[in-house]
């Protein structure tokens, strides 16, 4: 296990160095043409020329790629064509502070709803609870945040009176309540689904039967011996679910008014600011692996099947 | 092991029966079909063009010549909507085509058999799709690929003196198709790759290839017959999600472009990308909703049918 460990870390930069190729590759081929971008009606071929040579970008692809890389490793991803040269990292910085904190409080809401339902669907196999829960959360699963958004906003902050309609104040602040929710309950689905198939199978082992044989009381055997065993994949999918989660709350960011990592990189797409969505994908990969790096890792940690050699 | 992939093969009758068994499962199916039949069938349904504007009927509520009523242009509600549905048909089946059939069961099938360098490259080549957030690489995709494929296909239009290729719209299913690739094959292809490792060395396929079968007929008579099942899961799982990344993508104006109708595009068209979303629920509920609905409907049912099909497949459950 050790060596698969060692193996995966020894691979992680490569592949990071593929996905930057892959992103820096899209961006620097992608349409529009930086210069004109940040010229504007100021453009005049000289001028972008000497603005060119300075960039670097008459240089060979493969030298301005390696250049990308080994500033981005030191955390500067260049600077903002649109924001009159902002470096990237400083206006990325605050808002993926703020994309963390709203899908952090979301997956909290996720997983201790979708846990406890999961668990509850799982015992309650072969009536007609079990599906009950399943579709239910489904429901909710697959309504679309288009209109989750606007409604909750319509119902909590405009009949009821309840929380600000949009705009961001923080972790602590009342306007988080409504988009966390709304990213959360419908992501609850994905951990009713994963630890309701989960207990399912502990259920279903030997160990489980001999401790019912044994006479150990239906609490300790769902509690001790089950649902403890059962949680070890959701671990899994844990750090997909985080470095997923960044992604997931684009739409609820433009619609709440979340001054969010969704919202600028979809501004740097529409005004062609590449280097800030190149450094968005290029942060998000990098959390990714790394995040489920750290979950392979605890998982062989907390799984005694798996033998730490 | 031989009992498993026996009782697979013979089992597709038992399989239909315990799906009719299930009975929101069967009920999720019809009203998928329906739903692409409606799509299939949209210009002999819609009682209006998609692009047919009524300036003297604009926001007006349902009636009984709009039945869900027009948009800001006066274009009939449902008439977008049901060309809308065509437009999710069309990327759904292409993504069946591309990401799972193509992509996904055959690099499946050929890394599982050849393993070695070939299955190198197609693992390697999955993980490093996979380490991208997906939205994220999708969005970045068809932002950054539209000109390109634009322009390959006007140089072909030019070369060979025709046109009439970026007219027709296409391009943007081109560009939806590629940007949607890496979202599912991987899944599909791990999968089938690890029932052909198990496979392959079953008595039957070692038979085979000592009495001088040829690589593909085994590839495609003895192998192929049993990841059928759990093909068609992951592809259940798949075409969901790549409905609904056409919807998120035509939403942010980089899938299906206007005067073409797309789900996605008319939700962003009636709340201003997404800004005005409150007050057009408020005031023009059916603008909002009669897309909403039907890709609620749609990805609702998706996740049943895949549910029930994992539950049906699941081994260790028969």
């Amino acid at each position: 296990m050790i060596k698969y460990i060692i193996r995966r870390i020894i691979w992680m930069p490569i592949l990071l160095l593929m996905v930057s190729l892959i992103v820096f590759g899209l961006g620097t081929y992608g349409p529009g043409d930086p210069v004109e971008v940040q010229l504007g009606n100021n453009y005049d071929e000289k001028t972008a020329q000497r603005i060119r040579d300075k960039m670097g970008l008459n240089d060979p692809f493969v030298f301005q790629w390696i250049r990308y890389v080994k500033n981005a490793v030191k955390g500067d991803f260049g600077e903002s064509y649109v924001f009159k040269n902002r470096p990237v990292t400083s206006l990325l910085l605050p808002k993926l502070l703020v994309s963390a904190q709203l899908n952090l409080i979301a997956f909290l809401i996720a997983i201790s709803i979708g846990t406890p339902l999961g668990f509850y669907a799982a015992v309650h196999y072969g009536t007609s609870k079990d599906p009950g829960v399943v579709i239910s959360t489904l429901f909710f699963y697959a309504m679309p945040v288009f209109f989750t958004a606007p409604l909750m906003i319509l119902i909590f902050a405009l009949k009821l009176d309840l929380v600000p309609t949009s705009g961001w104040g923080g972790l602590f602040d009342k306007r988080i309540i409504l988009p966390a929710i709304t990213v959360g309950i419908p992501g609850s689905a994905v951990f009713v689904r994963l630890v309701r198939a989960s207990m399912l199978e502990v259920l279903d082992s030997d160990y489980v039967k001999l401790a019912r044989a044994k006479g150990v009381s239906e609490i300790m055997v769902l509690w001790k011996h089950a649902f403890r065993n059962a949680m070890l994949p959701v671990i899994t999918i844990i750090g997909f679910t985080l470095a997923g989660l960044f992604g997931g709350s684009l739409i609820v960011e433009i619609i709440f008014g979340i001054p969010g990592v969704g919202r600028i990189s979809l501004e740097s797409v529409y005004s062609r600011d590449y280097p800030i969505i190149m450094a968005v994908v290029l942060i998000g990969s990098t959390a990714l692996v790394i995040a489920n790096l750290i979950i392979d890792f605890i998982y062989t940690l907390v799984d005694p099947r798996i033998e730490m050699q | 092991m031989m009992n498993k992939y026996e009782k697979n093969i013979s089992s597709f009758r038992l399989f239909f029966i315990q799906l009719s068994g299930k009975k929101l499962a069967s009920l999720s199916i019809i009203i998928l079909l329906m739903v692409y039949l409606i799509g299939i069938f949209a210009p002999l349904l819609a009682p209006y063009d998609y692009t047919e504007t009524n300036l003297l009927k604009t926001q007006a509520g349902p009636d009984f010549e709009n039945w869900l009523g027009t948009d800001r242009l006066g274009r009939d509600i449902l008439s977008r909507v049901i060309w809308g549905i065509q437009t999710t048909v069309i990327v759904t089946i292409t993504g069946l085509l591309t990401g799972s059939l193509f992509l996904g069961l055959f690099m499946g099938l050929l890394a599982g058999y050849y393993r070695k360098l070939f299955d190198f490259l197609v693992m390697r080549s999955g993980e490093l799709v996979s380490s991208f957030p997906d939205i994220l690489l999708i969005i970045l995709l068809a932002a950054t690929l539209r000109p390109r494929i634009t322009q390959f296909i006007y140089n072909i239009e030019e070369k060979f003196n025709f046109s009439g290729i970026i007219s027709s719209g296409v391009v943007d299913y081109i560009v939806i198709g590629v940007a949607l690739l890496p979202l599912s094959w991987f899944g599909t292809m791990r999968l089938i790759r690890a029932q052909v490792f198990q496979i392959r060395e079953v008595d039957y396929v070692l038979s085979a290839k000592t009495s001088g079968a040829s690589t593909m007929r085994i590839i495609f008579k003895h192998i192929l017959p049993n990841v059928v099942s759990p093909l068609i899961v992951t592809s259940t799982f798949g075409l969901g999600a790549v409905a609904l990344s056409e919807v998120i993508l035509s939403f942010f104006g980089l899938g299906v472009q206007p005067p073409r109708p797309s789900l996605g595009a008319m939700i962003s068209d009636v709340s201003g990308r997404g800004g005005a979303s409150v007050s057009v629920l408020t005031n023009h509920p059916e603008q909002l909703l009669s897309p909403i609905i039907v890709i609620w409907i749609m990805i609702f049912c998706w996740n049943i049918i895949g549910d029930a099909l994992t539950d049906i497949l699941n081994p260790r459950r028969n």
